[in-house]
């Protein structure tokens, strides 16, 4: 899949396909163990409670921006590069919730040669609810 | 103690000195090919990860010529010399904090990372930092400080990898 999409076949408007995960304590401890984050509230419910999460532990932040990146470099592609994503994380990631990473092209440019796509991105989760809105650039390839 | 300055603002004196500053941070250890496959595995799970990011007959035909590194891995994960207790963290109930005073309470206000090169196997990066600016406001949480902290990633051959601003919420 060295190039998946190309900037002629692209238009504001496409939506990205859509990349999703269910997430619970195997997805979690599998993301703490490479990137070494062993906090408390991701690990431990009493933890999460205190962090007045009712549900208990949650997951990481990081871990969804890691599903957009997933999301968006099977979209344009290995040999396609992605320059920009920006995001806020803005609710939680319950234990079991499935993460669905959308976005929609809003832009494109040409810019020192290089093709740029500019899209709004967010990972929702079953209910709908958006926890994570942000912006993301690529880079893609032409014909 | 509390100044008169300290009643006006949360932008302390520390960060007066420190803005624009940069500040070496951390080198990290060189990248294996085993950092870069066990990232991909568990940021892919359960599902297979991409081939670019562990096979290295697949990645030599590709135009990178060899495996890289998802943009997103950290080649600072597992640094032996950092404090590494059991420290409770924010949030742990043993880790309760008196967050009732005025600017003692924050959240993360999320980031805007842009990439550069990829990271490859035999590459060590290093990183610097400073508190680039802040802008302090009203809001419906009352007096509110975003900050602005920079971070950069450059490789050995000092092409830049990864800038990331992250915004820090205190209130």
């Amino acid at each position: 899949m060295s190039h998946n999409v190309y900037f002629e076949d692209i238009s504001v408007g496409d939506e990205l396909p859509e990349w999703s995960r269910k997430t619970d304590f195997m997805s979690w401890n599998r993301y703490a163990a490479v990137n070494d984050e062993f906090v408390y509230i991701h690990m431990d419910d009493e933890a999460g409670r205190a962090a007045l999460n009712e549900q208990g532990a949650f997951g990481m932040g990081n871990l969804r921006y890691a599903y957009i990146v997933n999301a968006l470099q099977d979209w344009i592609g290995d040999e396609a590069q992605i320059r920009e994503i920006g995001c806020q994380f803005r609710a939680i990631n319950q234990k079991n919730d499935v993460l669905t990473v959308v976005g929609t092209v809003t832009e494109k440019v040409v810019e020192d040669g290089e093709s740029l796509v500019r899209l709004d991105v967010d990972v929702v989760n079953q209910a709908g609810d958006k926890t994570c809105p942000g912006h993301a650039i690529v880079a893609v390839a032409t014909r | 103690m509390a100044t008169e300055h300290d009643q006006e603002t949360l932008v302390s004196a520390a960060m007066m000195e420190r803005k624009g500053v940069w500040r070496p941070g951390k080198v990290s250890p060189p990248i294996t090919d085993s950092d870069i496959r066990r990232w991909a595995i568990a940021v892919h799970w359960p599902e297979e990860p991409p081939a670019i990011f562990w096979d290295a007959e697949y990645a030599a035909e590709t135009r990178w010529g060899t495996i890289i590194a998802p943009p997103d891995f950290n080649p600072f994960a597992w640094p032996v010399t950092s404090p590494r207790a059991a420290k409770p963290k924010s949030g742990s109930s043993e880790g309760a904090k008196d967050r009732s005073s005025k600017g003692r309470r924050g959240m993360n206000g999320g980031q805007v990372d842009t990439y550069g090169v990829p990271m490859r196997a035999g590459e060590v990066i290093s990183a610097r930092n400073r508190l680039r600016d802040w802008d302090e406001r009203e809001t419906r949480l009352g007096q509110t400080l975003f900050t602005y902290t920079e971070t950069e990633w450059r490789n050995q051959d000092d092409e830049l990898v990864k800038r990331r601003v992250s915004t820090g919420i205190r209130y």
